[in-house]
């Protein structure tokens, strides 16, 4: 009756929909960027609709890391130890332009994204992003922790 | 003060020390030699008729790419008579062999972030100055950014730099990067 498969398969789903509803967050705020990420999560936007309303600012408790704004090199050793100090399993959202593809910086000083230093999971485009940007890319997020993968389309499939 | 008379002031003191200057917007601007700079700036504070209190800012342009220009840098010192209500502009011009002029820290404490920038952005070193290292780029970084020969994008990074992967996207690091690092004689990554 109690097949291996079976039960193993049902305990991934519930560890995934329990991971996606309670994300820990390091805020990782340089920039401008930052007032947004504030908006989305204060009350208008309320972020801990989605159950991340909680930033960490011990990589030790956090599961994802925000990184929002620009990073320069001088800075890169720094956000690099906070990453390898989270625990697994751990995520990655690069917020904003600057921090997704270094943004309209193109110099001796920024990194031009962060996933030249770090694997990213999620990039949230604008300059700086909406709030509902934000949720969105969160929700992006949720699908992927939860294990659901996303189409060509960059959309997140719902079903299967 | 009216801005021509503080240059016929300091033109009187310093003869041919003064190599030109001029006026503009209300603001006096001299041309001095690099040995003059320390005594230009000490008497500029301490004549009761100038009193030049407050030094607002040390800065250095690069002229290399002008069409015409006969030495590389110009420092460039402001100063700020809240007495007298008036400002004046030193200029030095440094050359590109050695670019080396004297420090003011000693008269005005308060250049001594001014010329550390000023030695982190374009490598003029300062004589006498009590702590001369990079302000804000960090010690790894090579050349001087505010050079007009430096490549205004070359990076030096500081964490080593992994393959991006991203599903559906095939992407490498530029071509340029390879290309810096080809220059800097390092092996292909």
């Amino acid at each position: 009756m109690f097949d291996g498969g079976f039960l193993t398969t049902q305990l991934d789903k519930v560890i995934g929909w329990s991971r996606k509803y309670s994300l820990f967050q390091y805020p990782f705020v340089t920039a401008c960027c930052g007032m947004e990420f504030m908006s989305t999560a204060c009350s208008h936007y309320d972020i801990s609709r989605f159950g991340a309303e909680i930033p960490r600012f011990s990589p030790r408790q956090a599961d994802v890391l925000f990184v929002v704004g620009t990073i320069s090199h001088k800075l890169s050793p720094v956000l690099k130890r906070v990453y390898d100090q989270m625990c697994n399993p751990k995520w990655v959202v690069a917020f904003g332009a600057c921090a997704s593809t270094g943004g309209f910086y193109d110099n001796y000083a920024t990194v031009m994204g962060i996933d030249r230093i770090l694997p990213v999971d999620i990039y949230i485009a604008g300059c700086p992003p909406r709030p509902e940007a934000v949720l969105d890319g969160l929700l992006q997020l949720q699908a992927k922790v939860e294990g659901r993968t996303t189409g060509e389309s960059g959309l997140v499939q719902t079903s299967g | 003060m009216a801005p021509e008379e503080l240059i016929e002031t300091i033109r009187e003191r310093f003869g041919d020390a003064v190599l030109g200057s001029h006026t503009a917007h209300g603001d006096a601007t001299v041309v001095v030699t690099p040995e003059e700079l320390r005594n230009v700036c000490q008497f500029a504070r301490d004549e009761p008729q100038l009193r030049f209190e407050l030094l607002l800012d040390v800065t250095a342009v690069d002229l290399s790419k002008l069409p015409e220009w006969e030495t590389r840098f110009e420092l460039v010192v402001h100063l700020r008579s809240i007495e007298n209500v008036a400002i004046l502009r030193i200029k030095v011009p440094v050359g590109e062999e050695d670019p080396r002029v004297p420090s003011v820290t000693k008269i005005y404490p308060a250049a001594n972030w001014f010329e550390r920038e000023v030695y982190d952005m374009f490598g003029i070193e300062f004589d006498g100055h009590p702590d001369l290292r990079r302000i804000l780029l960090y010690d790894e970084f090579e050349g001087h950014p505010l050079r007009k020969d430096y490549p205004f994008d070359r990076q030096h990074p500081l964490v080593p730099l992994r393959e991006a992967w991203t599903p559906g996207i095939a992407w490498k690091l530029e071509e340029r990067w390879g290309q810096y690092a080809r220059d800097r004689g390092e092996p292909p990554a």
